[in-house]
């Protein structure tokens, strides 16, 4: 038999038909909804007079539009509470495997909760009308956002038309340093491929490298797959993806279980299989990242500096530097570490995870936030995620150095609820876009990772949390 | 989805590469649970001097005179045309429709973002790749030429300058006949519904845990 990759693994397995030219149809396990990109769907879905397929793959909840704290007001935004309100009354018409409202405690990031309920499980399709739902690949699955249309096709039909995706192996081996980690590593990549490296293209992380990273770390990289322009991004099943599923409430049991784990493990690319592009990386030689522009591929280390627009030949690229240092509020040439932060963000389906907020804690124990910082706070990914850090006084240690500590959401990663930057605000967040406004009209966001950021509000500018004593 | 057969109309060059999602339509206009009204907020961080609220009169706000749409010589333009990577970011289908209710019918680019590929096709915006030589040279033609047209060809594959040029693109050809049609792509879908059954009968045999 001819070897086979991940991808091609998990393309086979759920292909339904596909034609002369190569448009398939693709069977889709999980449809993860949230109320953004649903309205118009389940509108669509009334107006042609169709049904659901199979509401039993939908799982829901609300996060973008919900407040992070006085969460017994209610959402005060007329505008958010109807969007939240309909998703409420399309999920109450028509139903779904397991809905989190506004408040239930299971709610959170739509990127959080699937893997932490075991709705998604390896080997799945997993789609969502999020372009973060790469998230999910660090499963063994071929997950990937969809947009509203196709919201409504998968709805409707339980499937996707689509044309395969050229292979992409992204290898990073080698042992990353102290203080380096999967949001490092994925922004090591964007800066190294760019935002359209991965375009057209579904992205396995292999390596020594990946493979030490947890379930956490790995879904952070996927996550970032995107930035990349990549398709889909997925990482081979091993048994740090077997140990993190087992025991899920959504997860199989008994002997399901042991029938499910024989197959996952089949999930990875054979022996001598074949990828279209092969990008190869030295985990040793990373450093921590921090963005500097308007684009995550806008990156250097934290002991870089900015870069001089005048050193660059290409005239468009010369020009988008310009653009996005005025944007930025900095000069060429300054070095990163000591430009100075007005708020850190700590959450974001990227970085929201109690491994994150455990290594934010770490940094932020006994220590206070710098005076000129004037909003640190820690959002949570999720219901479960809140109540496990406090459980571990994760809680209390943030407090105690002067962060808030909020209720979860996707909150100030787009800011869609009151959770922004006011306009020339400089931010050190973990979330993953940086382009302009993304945070708030005139926010100026820096990417970092959860230390990083930490280390930032303590310090109140960056600095390398490698040496941050 | 309306049929797409052929365009001509007025060009707009927007000469910045990695165009998000977020610019094309900032998140605050997301919150709408409806598929229309997208088209007064285009662009809206670049178009507008002040920040735009869902829900404001948009004929009232200052406009940035210096963005491109609104410089007399552009309005009223049909084709887009960008730089690479058009439509990065987020997987907001609001994009599209942003674009086409502002009244394009048609982006030119070097290279598109995927998601935001497979949604514009969702609605009937068409998606040219042209190759970044060409698209440079249509740069320099729509802001040295005031009244720059480009004719569209669905059918002939083809863009035709005023010059009298044609240039070629490539089109998924299962694309390409979907918007020459207007088809419902989700109704070609369902007529294989009995292969999608099967298909689930038999992966609920062997992969019982799924369902
Ligand atoms: S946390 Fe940010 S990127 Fe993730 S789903 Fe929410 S808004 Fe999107």
């Amino acid at each position: 038999m001819v070897a086979q990759t991940l991808y091609d693994k998990l393309w086979s397995n759920h292909l339904v038909h596909e034609e002369a030219d190569g448009t398939a149809l693709i069977y889709i396990d999980r449809h993860l909804v949230h109320e953004v990109t649903s309205p118009q769907a389940y509108e669509g879905l009334k107006l042609a007079g169709r049904k659901p397929w199979r509401v039993g793959s939908i799982v829901a909840t609300v996060d973008h539009n919900n407040p992070t704290k006085d969460w017994d007001l209610g959402i005060q935004d007329p505008i958010s509470r109807i969007q939240v309100e309909t998703l409420d009354a399309n999920i109450k018409e028509y139903g779904a495997l397991t809905y989190f409202p506004f408040r239930d405690e299971r709610m959170g990031i739509v990127h959080v909760i699937g893997p932490e309920q075991g709705a998604t499980l390896p080997g799945m399709t997993v789609v969502c009308g999020d372009s973060h739902t790469s998230t999910h690949g660090a499963f063994g699955c071929l997950a990937f956002g969809i947009g509203t249309s196709e919201v409504e096709h998968v709805m409707a039909t339980q499937c996707l038309v689509m044309k395969k995706a050229q292979s992409m192996r992204i290898a990073v081996d080698g042992n990353v340093g102290a203080g380096v980690t999967g949001k490092d590593i994925a922004l090591v990549i964007i800066g190294k491929i760019g935002t359209a490296g991965g375009t057209g293209c579904a992205v396995e992380f292999t390596g020594s490298a990946i493979r030490a990273l947890s379930m956490e770390g790995r879904m952070t990289l996927c996550n970032m797959a995107i930035e990349a322009g990549a398709r889909a991004g997925m990482v081979a099943v091993d048994d740090v993806t077997i140990a993190y599923v087992k025991d899920r409430p959504l997860a199989p049991k008994g002997q399901q279980w042991d029938q499910a784990v024989a197959y996952w493990r089949t999930l990875k690319s054979d022996d001598g299989a074949t990828f279209d592009k092969i990008i190869t990386l030295d985990a040793a030689t990373i450093k921590p990242q921090v963005t500097w522009g308007t684009s995550p591929q806008m990156v250097t280390t934290i002991d870089g500096y900015v870069p001089d627009p005048a050193k660059e030949a290409d005239p468009v690229k010369r020009e988008g530097i310009e653009r996005a240092l005025k944007y930025m509020g900095l000069a060429p040439n300054t070095p990163i570490a000591g430009i100075a932060v007005d708020k850190v963000f700590i959450g974001s389906c990227t970085n929201s995870r109690i491994e994150d907020l455990r290594a934010a804690a770490v940094v932020a124990r006994g220590r206070k936030v710098a005076g000129n910082v004037r909003l640190a706070m820690v959002v949570p990914g999720s219901g479960p995620v809140k109540r496990q850090a406090e459980a571990e006084g994760l809680d209390k240690v943030f407090m105690a150095a002067g962060f808030e500590w909020r209720e979860p959401g996707c909150s100030m990663c787009l800011a869609m609820n009151d959770d922004k930057l006011d306009p020339g605000e400089r931010c050190a967040s973990t979330s993953n876009r940086n382009f302009e406004g993304r945070q708030g009209t005139g926010g100026r966001t820096h990417l970092v990772s959860p230390a990083m950021a930490a280390a930032a509000a303590i310090a109140g500018h960056f600095v390398d949390v490698r040496s941050f004593t | 989805m309306d049929r797409f057969v052929s365009r001509e109309g007025l060009v707009a060059p927007l000469d910045r590469s990695n165009v998000d999602t977020d610019a094309i339509i900032p998140k605050q206009f997301l919150k709408s649970i409806k598929r229309t009204g997208y088209g007064p907020n285009l662009f809206d961080e670049w178009r507008y001097l002040n920040h735009g609220e869902p829900g404001m009169d948009n004929s009232k706000r200052p406009l940035n005179p210096d963005f491109v749409l609104n410089q007399p010589r552009y309005r009223g333009a049909q084709i887009l045309l960008a730089r690479e990577n058009f439509g990065c970011g987020s997987s907001r289908e609001h994009a599209p429709w942003a674009l086409l209710q502002f009244g394009f019918q048609a982006v030119i680019a070097p290279s598109f973002a995927d998601i935001f590929f497979n949604n514009s096709f969702q609605n009937g915006l068409l998606l040219i790749t042209l190759d970044a030589a060409t698209v440079d040279r249509l740069f320099r033609d729509a802001q040295s030429a005031p009244g720059f047209r480009l004719a569209v060809d669905l059918e002939q594959q083809s863009v035709k300058t005023p010059s009298g040029d044609i240039l070629k693109f490539d089109i998924d050809p299962f694309r390409k006949h979907c918007l020459l049609n207007g088809l419902d792509e989700i109704g070609l879908t369902l007529q294989r519904a009995d292969k999608i059954r099967a298909y689930e009968a038999q992966r609920r045999e062997q992969q019982p845990w799924l369902f």
